[in-house]
């Protein structure tokens, strides 16, 4: 059987008295598409902030292939090689577009001037955006220098997108890449994801959207009261019954449900 | 001041190019695009563009002004155009405009420091009376002995202060305009209960401190060293803005923080660093002072603070943070003044004039406002 290349059991995570995460089991296996859906506080966010690093479970046990590991900072989590896409994009809006996808992690120029007087390889940081933005197919960006906040909602999302597909080695996160955008934007960016498939990324998406979800995702985790309620399949329940199981009010028995790779 | 035309041309050029490219670009999608891709292409208005030009360079709408300005005074008054009232103006500029970096590099984190003056004229208070014996100095084993020593130990003074504001801000989450208000309050009385209210004359003094004063002629115009190191200062803090990624990160934290820290940027260490760093730039400017003004005063100029504010503002680096280039900060302090020297040159009273400054802080924040609207 193939090892999950992300996994968590019994992650804890409370906030004063709110407990975001009681105790959720999580698997996410190379190369798939895994969907995390649930209700307004069922602990999705919470969840994938544990993998990115902006939280850090109070209890529970994580594992980056095999080994266990504990974030402490976004940075922590990049070093693994797990990129997050936040919801809220986490770019600088005055920034150009090679700066933000480089934020963080600029590369110096070789030499006495950049390792003495720490300049920026700006010439090479842009060449390698545009080379990024490219192989990902993003042609409407073709201007490397401007600034992200000249950018639609789907171009900022673009940018976010490839950032965490340029540094991502090992696992992407997306937390609701569509919720701001418009059908042909979303369209975009689910081609996106299916691209990040395609090179052999492992993706989860956060998503509300049921129907996007059934479109790309091989497997759907579904979260519910701060605990994996079921892991189903687009094949094996209906998007009728997966909303069942994020409500409550259906009970998938372990043995129906897809716990191992599609 | 030659040397700043000279720039200011290059920098000109450099954007026309830049627009002539947009203008490629545009043209370019639409006619490949063809009629389905207009919903999502603004229409490229003139005052489109020019928004989008000073959007990507925010100093620029400070240095039309200042064009503006010269070119309305010069006309109206030949006086002002003369080689010794622009000498006179330039050296003006050169506290504030030094104040004005450190003021600029705070404002860009989205924060304000209203403690400058105060920190200045503690450091160059401390250096004066470090160098010279007097009586106020006398709890000062040192005073008197080595005038390097005197404006190190400023220097350093002024740095810790700065470094005072960093840890305040970042340790205890305190709005910066607080804990300025606060240090700006210590540091005049500190001024007060050490060095007593006495000015040290510049005949006092040893020639050392007041070394930045003295100047040398280029061509028809007088430039004093104090001058060279305003513009070294501006020219370092311009280039480490632009290419480090120190730089970058205090653009981004200024931006919006919580984004900067999600990219894994450790937003207080930028914080702290930049108070740090305008400390530094503060203890300078005191040298700088003292050789300007040709004595070391608690006195100088109690509006110090907030004319760098001025400054930094109508040189179009915005107050809510991330946005603006340091050399705006330079083009304010020369608009704020050639319009003081302008009018009164055409013999305006004095309080019409700080009415004007007025006016033009409030225009150029409408005019920030404005910029940052754009979209694309």
């Amino acid at each position: 059987m193939t090892e999950p290349i992300l996994k968590a059991r019994g992650l804890v995570k409370r906030f004063g008295s709110v407990t975001a995460l009681n105790g959720t089991d999580f698997d996410l296996f190379p190369g798939e598409v895994l969907a995390v859906i649930g209700d307004n506080g069922a602990g999705k966010s919470s969840l994938i902030k544990c993998f990115a690093g902006a939280h850090t479970p109070d209890e529970g046990q994580m594992w980056l292939n095999g080994e266990e590991v504990l974030f402490h900072g976004t940075q922590d989590a990049r070093a693994h090689g797990v990129e997050t896409v936040f919801q809220t994009l986490a770019v600088a809006p005055a920034l150009d577009i090679a700066s933000n996808l480089f934020l963080g992690r600029e590369v110096r120029k070789k030499g006495f001037m950049g390792t003495v007087l720490r300049q920026l390889d700006k010439k090479g940081m842009r060449r390698m955006a545009g080379e990024h933005l490219e192989s990902l197919g993003i042609s409407t960006l073709q201007d490397i220098t401007q600034a992200v906040e000249t950018l639609s909602g789907g171009q900022r999302q673009a940018v976010s997108v490839a950032r965490a597909a340029a540094f991502g080695s090992q696992v992407i996160i997306l937390d609701e890449p569509t919720a701001a955008l418009g059908v042909r934007e979303s369209a975009k960016v689910l081609d996106l994801i299916r691209d990040l498939k395609a090179r052999g990324l492992t993706v989860v998406l956060i998503s509300h959207n049921m129907p996007q979800v059934y479109e790309v995702a091989d497997r759907i985790h579904v979260q519910r009261l701060g605990k994996r309620a079921a892991v189903v399949t687009p094949q094996s329940a209906s998007m009728n019954d997966s909303v069942g199981l994020m409500t409550g009010a259906i009970d998938l028995p372990d043995t129906d449900q897809q716990l191992s790779p599609v | 001041m030659p040397w700043l035309f000279r720039l200011s041309n290059r920098e000109l050029l450099l954007v026309e190019v830049q627009i002539s490219k947009g203008e490629n670009r545009v043209s370019k999608k639409s006619s490949s695009k063809g009629a389905a891709g207009k919903d999502f292409e603004l229409e490229m208005t003139p005052i489109r563009r020019i928004q989008l030009t000073l959007h990507r360079y925010p100093w620029l709408s400070s240095l039309i002004v200042l064009f503006g300005v010269v070119i309305a005074f010069g006309t109206v008054n030949e006086r002002f155009l003369l080689p010794s009232t622009i000498s006179l103006m330039v050296q003006q500029t050169v506290i504030v405009g030094s104040l004005a970096i450190a003021q600029a590099l705070i404002i860009l984190t989205a924060g304000i420091d209203l403690s400058i003056g105060s920190i200045m004229i503690f450091g160059q208070m401390l250096m004066a009376n470090l160098a010279v014996f007097t009586f106020a100095s006398n709890v000062l084993p040192i005073a008197g002995q080595d005038p390097y020593l005197a404006i190190a130990l400023g220097i350093i003074a002024a740095t810790a202060a700065g470094a005072l504001n960093g840890f305040l801000i970042v340790r205890f989450s305190l709005p910066p305009f607080i804990v300025t208000l606060g240090t700006w309050s210590i540091f005049m009385g500190l001024t007060l209960i050490f060095f007593r209210a006495r000015t040290i004359q510049g005949p006092e003094m040893p020639e050392t401190l007041l070394f930045l004063g003295e100047g040398f002629p280029v061509g028809p115009f007088f430039v004093t060293y104090g001058l060279v190191v305003m513009f070294a200062l501006y020219f370092v803090v311009a280039w480490v803005l632009r290419n480090t990624a120190w730089g970058k990160h205090v653009y981004a934290v200024g931006d919006d923080p919580v984004a900067a820290a999600l990219t894994g940027i450790n937003t207080n260490r930028v914080l702290f660093s930049v108070y740090l760093v305008a400390g530094l730039i503060m203890g300078i400017t005191a040298l700088i002072t003292i050789g300007r003004v040709g004595s070391a005063s608690p006195n100088v100029d109690p509006m110090l603070n907030l004319q760098s504010i001025t400054a930094v503002v109508i040189g179009g680096i915005s107050l809510f943070g991330g946005r603006g280039a340091v050399v705006g900060a330079l083009i304010g302090s020369l608009i704020v003044v050639a319009v003081e020297m302008g009018l009164s040159l055409a013999g305006v009273d004095q309080a019409y004039r700080t009415a004007a400054i007025g006016v033009l802080v409030i225009v150029a924040v409408g005019i920030d406002q404005w910029i940052r609207k754009v979209k694309v």
